[in-house]
């Protein structure tokens, strides 16, 4: 059945199954009795594997049903939920994630297995139901057990296991191909020296000897596993060969440290293919393609070799989702746009005697209006609530908490912020990154933070909101605080700043510090974090994205990270000004207010100008000698300030005259002109003029 | 400066003229010709951009070739053209020429290489001088114009 019609459904579905899973695991971690969760993991973990099973993708169904199969156990209150158990079923999320990505980039699952994976997984449902896991299919794991069952049994010892051994249909092909070419197939097991040391190599050399004459079809177990010395004893494979059956026996045993081996004369396969179909769902496949991925051509069993299947293109698109009254709405103004524009048609090819102006006008602001609500839900379907990018933060605490054995909790708020699907998309390791700093260096050791009267579990908190224009993201925690002194001292040591710099540098300064390359704060590198590569692709990344980072932080009581980042990435409600004949916008979201202010009210602060409005001092900044823009002739009595806001911060630019307020495209300026970051972009005007857009958080 | 050009037979320029000379501009590069337009100034960038430009909605960055090459500012006639130059998808940029003269095809053997003077700073932005009809064209070499990134 062809599936690939149902992929991006698949993907989207196991995503929010795998996300879903990861929080009832976390809430089952807290409350272990909780049988609303137990119940919710269990539906969701049974669907996951239904549908991985429909696509086909049997590795990730086989590990799901073993997940299932522990929490079906749970459910039935047979097992009681343990630390080791929760950590075994996120470990197998995350292999589940695994496939899933594999899947997003190549449409195939992958071969890894995840063996270790669900053994544990078996082994915890063996010993938490105390009965052995019959039905689990643990191909691994089963000549292990088999061999136990098998070695009391007398003649049992070297026991004829390839018959056993499930085939593929293209190796049963193969076999069959043989016959017809007069060629003769063997299975046989191979049973090392249970004293031998390398058996390994020995595996290896029969391999070879094999090899040289004839073809191994299919081992057991494979290839990769044998390599890796993951089998007892003994060893079984199918071979073609001219040779006969003495001679193939013969060149096993000049291996040395082979004990014995059994081979039979394998006859034509035909009523194998239907056995085999039952029996898929135990997946042996991965022989061909991890023959091929492996970099062990000696041993390699099969001639086929896999496709080139890392397409560097992700199989599935980008999309999002959208409510379909979102879409209903999108329809709606689409068709008013059409009228709109027939109105205007037939304004214009009405006798142009009647052409009312007024008619004209209306339709005019009409069109207006609509493309303003275009504008607006086109945005609302781009939009995404944040949740989709935090909601794995807890997890990813909770696997830091343990890792540091740290204890902390993270809080959350503002999950259903929304933002552009671009933002959203490059906002998580940025987040990420600032939540890993938080736990690893933010938050103090347990014992500190008693000593220090402090709660013993840290808290982190992620905290997002809406703020005119800008969605605001802070990432904090109630540890440490930056210390200034030490920052500015690692500063001088590295060379970065001079000890006279320093002097005369203010504390946000030096904190600014930790945003420039190669600077790290940590004392060790740790695997989280303390390369010194990280503030500063933080900042880099979300400068990318139109906003800025700014810290807030006190001694002893924590650091907060401030990510601002625009709501929107292309259109904004813009203000035009005029300044020297040239047309500046600058986005309303910035602005606070416009003031007139007389000249005679701008005072002076340390030889900078401030204006003193309504018991605020804000500094004023000339953005004509900001911009090189001559002064004018002469200076008017009163000046037009543009009062521009950043957090909670103020400053008022001086600008020569307001235009009016506009929704303008940003456009970028291209590569080649070095931006100054003061130019955020430009537009288009309505005349075709080109305009300047003012970052007013650069100015700031 | 060595060129790239060997195995390719002809190549056909775009001549145009600032100041007394004239500098071949290899036409696979030209997206577009167009007059001289308002150009909106951008402030505080690499001083040899003059701005940029609404090329049908597009933004587009116009420089300054005599600027660039040290040579006196331009002065803007009804001749005067601005060069679209694509060099990659998108990422055009217009250079300002006092005028275009006509398109020509240079044969491999009318075309002379230069080798880069460390003297002389303006040698590197060329890099052949083409033979046509008694008539000396500096061919310009783009990557140097354009790539090259200079701290105002």
């Amino acid at each position: 059945m062809d599936t690939s019609q149902y992929l991006e459904i698949f993907i989207d579905e196991t995503k929010e199954h795998l996300q879903n899973l990861n929080e009832q695991l976390l809430v089952l971690e807290k409350e272990p009795d909780n049988a609303d969760t137990i119940n919710e993991i269990f539906r969701a973990a049974h669907s996951l594997k239904g549908m991985a099973g429909t696509m086909g993708y049997k590795r990730m169904q086989r590990l799901t049903h073993d997940t299932e199969n522990v929490f079906s156990e749970i459910r039935n209150g047979k097992m009681k939920v343990s630390a080791n158990l929760i950590d075994t079923l996120f470990q197998s999320l995350d292999a589940l994630e695994e496939y899933l990505e594999n899947i997003q980039q190549t449409a195939d699952e992958g071969t890894d297995d995840h063996e270790p994976i669900i053994k544990q997984l078996n082994e915890i449902l063996a010993s938490g139901t105390g009965e052995a896991s019959k039905a689990a299919p643990a191909p691994t794991s089963t000549p292990t057990e088999e061999k136990k069952k098998e070695s009391t049994p007398e003649n049992g010892k070297f026991s004829r296991k390839y018959k056993s051994m499930k085939l593929e249909e293209h190796e049963i092909t193969a076999i069959n191909e043989a016959y017809k070419k007069n060629m003769k197939v063997f299975g046989m097991t191979v049973y090392v020296q249970e004293t031998c040391i390398l058996k390994a190599a020995r595996a290896f050399l029969v391999f070879k000897a094999l090899e040289e004459i004839g073809e191994i079809i299919v081992s057991e177990p494979k290839v990769q596993d044998i390599e890796d010395e993951r089998f007892e004893f003994d060893f079984s494979l199918y071979l073609i060969t001219e040779a006969d059956e003495g001679k193939v026996e013969k060149v096993v045993k000049s291996v040395s440290e082979i004990e014995e081996v059994v081979l039979e004369k394998i006859e034509k396969m035909e009523t194998a293919p239907e056995e085999k179909v039952e029996e898929k769902v135990e997946p042996q496949e991965p022989q061909q393609t991890q023959a091929a991925a492996q970099a062990a051509p000696q041993a390699a069993p099969t001639k086929q070799t896999a496709p080139a299947k890392q397409a560097a293109k992700p199989v599935v698109n980008r999309t999002v989702r959208v409510d379909i009254e979102k879409l209903d709405a999108l329809m709606n103004q689409v068709s008013e746009l059409i009228i709109a524009k027939n109105s205007l048609v037939s304004l214009s090819s009405a006798d142009s005697a009647n052409v009312s102006m007024q008619g004209f006008h209306e339709q005019i602001e009409y069109l207006e209006r609509i493309t303003t609500n275009l504008h607006e839900s086109v945005m609302k379907v781009r939009m995404v609530p944040i949740e989709s990018v935090v909601s794995r933060f807890p997890r990813m605490i909770r696997d830091i908490s343990k890792k540091l054995d740290k204890k902390m909790e993270l809080y959350m708020t503002g999950e259903d912020t929304e933002l552009d699907r671009t933002v959203i998309d490059e906002i998580g390791d940025p987040l990420m990154h600032l939540l890993r700093n938080s736990a690893d260096h933010g938050l103090e050791s347990n014992e500190a933070r008693v000593q220090r009267g402090k709660p013993e579990t840290g808290s982190i908190f992620l905290n997002a909101y809406q703020e005119g224009n800008n969605v605001i993201i802070e990432v904090g925690d109630d540890g440490n605080g930056i210390d200034v002194e030490n920052v500015k001292n690692k500063g001088i040591e590295r060379g970065i700043i001079t000890a006279e710099q320093a002097e005369t540098m203010s504390d946000k300064d030096i904190i600014g510090l930790l945003f420039l390359p190669s600077f790290s704060m940590a004392k060790k590198v740790s695997d989280l974090s303390g390369r010194g590569v990280g503030l500063d692709v933080v900042k880099s990344k979300i400068e990318s994205l139109g906003g800025d980072v700014e810290v807030k932080t006190k001694l002893g009581e924590g650091t907060t990270f401030v990510i601002r980042l625009p709501l929107t990435l292309a259109i904004i409600q813009a203000l035009m000004v005029e300044l020297g004949g040239e047309k500046y916008a600058i986005s309303l979201g910035n602005i606070q207010t416009i003031e007139e202010v007389a000249v005679s009210d701008i005072k002076y602060v340390q030889a900078k100008e401030v204006i003193h409005i309504r018991g605020m001092v804000i500094p004023i900044i000339r953005l004509d000698q900001v911009l090189d823009i001559g002064p004018r002739e002469e200076e008017p009595g009163n000046l037009t300030v543009v009062i521009i806001k950043k957090g909670d911060k103020l400053a008022g630019l001086v600008v020569d005259n307001l235009i009016g307020q506009q929704e303008i495209v940003i456009k970028s300026l291209g590569k080649y002109i070095n931006n100054t970051k003061i130019i955020s972009g430009a537009t288009i005007l309505g005349d075709g003029e080109v305009a300047l857009i003012l970052d007013a958080n650069v100015l700031i | 400066m060595e060129e790239n050009r060997v195995g390719i037979e002809a190549v056909q320029y775009i001549v145009v003229k600032i100041g007394s000379e004239q500098y071949g501009i290899d036409i696979k590069y030209v997206d577009n010709i167009v007059r001289m337009q308002k150009i909106t100034r951008v402030p505080k960038v690499q001083h040899y951009f003059k701005g940029v430009i609404n090329l049908r909605g597009e933004i587009i960055p116009v420089m300054s070739l005599r600027l660039k090459m040290n040579q006196p500012d331009d002065q803007f006639t009804n001749a005067t053209r601005i060069i679209i130059i694509k060099m990659e998808a998108q990422a055009a940029i217009g250079v300002i020429v006092d005028e275009v003269k006509e398109v020509v095809t240079l044969e491999e053997d009318e075309i002379e290489k230069v080798f880069y003077d460390a003297k002389d700073e303006n040698a590197g932005f060329i890099n052949g001088i083409g033979k046509h009809q008694g008539e000396l064209i500096s061919l310009l070499d783009l990557n140097a114009i354009i790539g090259e990134k200079e701290n105002v």
